[in-house]
């Protein structure tokens, strides 16, 4: 799509919460040899995760990171207006979680609340939204509360997927001031990659059914899950990231007029360690100015990038600065934005 | 090319003990594997701005036939 711009909009403060419940990669040998797993552990650079315990979820987690950033910010709950909650793991399939949030946080009945299904793009493509309704000048504060528990999408006994991903949550408080400036966004999809990740049995298309939940080899490695569970493509996912994600990037850098050097921090979706280093190296970007979490929580999905911010740019927001966001995944969707923050207030990192 | 081709696999497979050939089976090298898979396509995309789907990839066997698939490509 075109490059589009907001002025005078932006992130005041985000919190993240993730489970106490850590997961030690290496050590996560119930279905596979351990020498086998530390090589993809090594290779995957994720040395551990997090998993939402039974009961626990995507909205528990940001439940947590919006009290925590209400109660740091001093936010008057009267002037939230809005509330978006973007997810893949949403608690029921009716109502949008976003309403349930709505009501937990004890926000007023005029709040807008609604839901955004995506995945990994769409900590951006959330942003971009609330940014586009705040422009309306209409509302005073939103919320943008950012959830996952892809712990429970993957088969523990699929090696493509076993040891990626993890679970958390995050809320980022986004307000109209002038000295925020222009921020600039670039919104994609290709659905003909649909069938790169994807959960292909539960939804209406197929049903759930006894057949759904039955465990199948699925590949010549011996690799099993059910139609419930997610499953990815890694080396098309990987091509799809070399066509599209630099010249995504590169493109809303020249839209916004800035080079690589005025930018303070690019964060990108934590998908791999592998992935995180190819970006960079593609893209010219200095390592000190691109932040990483994934030997610490995985891929989270979504909320990848608001987590690295949070957990690795907690003292560096201080002033004004520049930033580029990167998100990329199922669908296929991308998204890059470029934002900048002023004196951001990180909360710390809760543990739930 | 194909010095240059040689030069590139040994390299992005970190093949350290022997020369490698054109008939090779690359999949059947101990250095093969899922990481390695990664790094040689975004190797192939920054010497050769060539993009091999998977589908295709995987029917690839020898470093011949993955020259030949480039090669093709490159030339289209």
């Amino acid at each position: 799509m075109p490059n589009i711009s907001f002025q005078n909009i932006g992130i005041s403060g985000m919190a993240a919460a993730v489970p106490k419940n850590t997961i030690d990669n290496y050590a996560y040998t119930e279905f596979f040899p351990a020498e086998d797993v530390k090589d993809i552990v090594n290779k995957v650079g994720i040395k551990e995760r997090r998993f939402a315990p039974k009961g626990m979820c995507a909205s528990d987690l940001c439940f947590a990171a919006a009290e925590q950033l209400i109660n740091d910010l001093q936010i008057d709950k009267q002037e939230i207006d809005l509330l978006i909650f973007v997810s893949q793991t949403p608690d029921y399939r009716m109502p949008a979680t976003a309403i349930t949030l709505q009501h937990r946080l004890g926000l007023g009945k005029h709040v807008a609340a609604f839901d955004i299904s995506l995945g990994c793009s769409a900590f951006v493509y959330g942003l971009s939204v609330i940014y586009g309704l705040m422009q309306s000048g209409g509302f005073r504060k939103a919320l943008l509360l950012d959830g996952e528990t892809r712990s429970r999408v993957y088969s523990p006994k699929d090696r493509k997927t076993a040891f990626l991903f993890g679970d958390g949550g995050v809320a980022a408080l986004i307000e109209q001031n002038e000295k925020f400036g222009k921020s600039y966004f670039s919104l994609n999809s290709d659905g003909s990659l649909a069938d790169l990740i994807k959960i292909d049995a539960g939804g209406y298309r197929n049903p759930s059914s006894a057949d759904t939940f039955t465990e199948k080899v699925v590949d010549e490695y011996g690799n099993k899950r059910t139609d419930e569970h997610g499953y990815m493509n890694g080396a098309d996912v990987f091509n799809f990231v070399l066509k599209e994600i630099p010249k995504n990037f590169k493109s809303v850098l020249a839209f916004s007029g800035n080079s690589n050097d005025s930018i303070d921090f690019n964060i990108f979706h934590q998908a791999n360690k592998y992935m995180n280093s190819y970006l960079a190296k593609k893209l010219k970007l200095e390592s000190s100015k691109v932040p990483s979490c994934i030997a610490q929580f995985g891929n989270t999905s979504s909320v990848s990038i608001p987590l690295t911010i949070v957990s690795q740019l907690q003292n560096e927001l201080k002033g004004s600065k520049k930033l580029m966001l990167c998100g990329f995944g199922v669908g296929m969707s991308w998204a890059t934005a470029q934002i900048q923050v002023e004196d951001c207030e990180i909360s710390d990192l809760v543990e739930l | 090319m194909e010095a240059k081709f040689i030069e590139m696999i040994t390299e992005v497979l970190e093949v350290e003990d022997r020369t490698i050939a054109m008939q090779d089976v690359f999949r059947d090298y101990e250095e093969w594997d899922s990481l390695a898979h990664l790094s040689l396509i975004a190797e192939i995309d920054d010497v050769y701005d060539v993009v091999i789907e998977d589908e295709t990839f995987k029917k690839l066997s020898t470093l011949e036939a993955l020259y030949t698939e480039i090669q093709k490509r490159t030339n289209a």
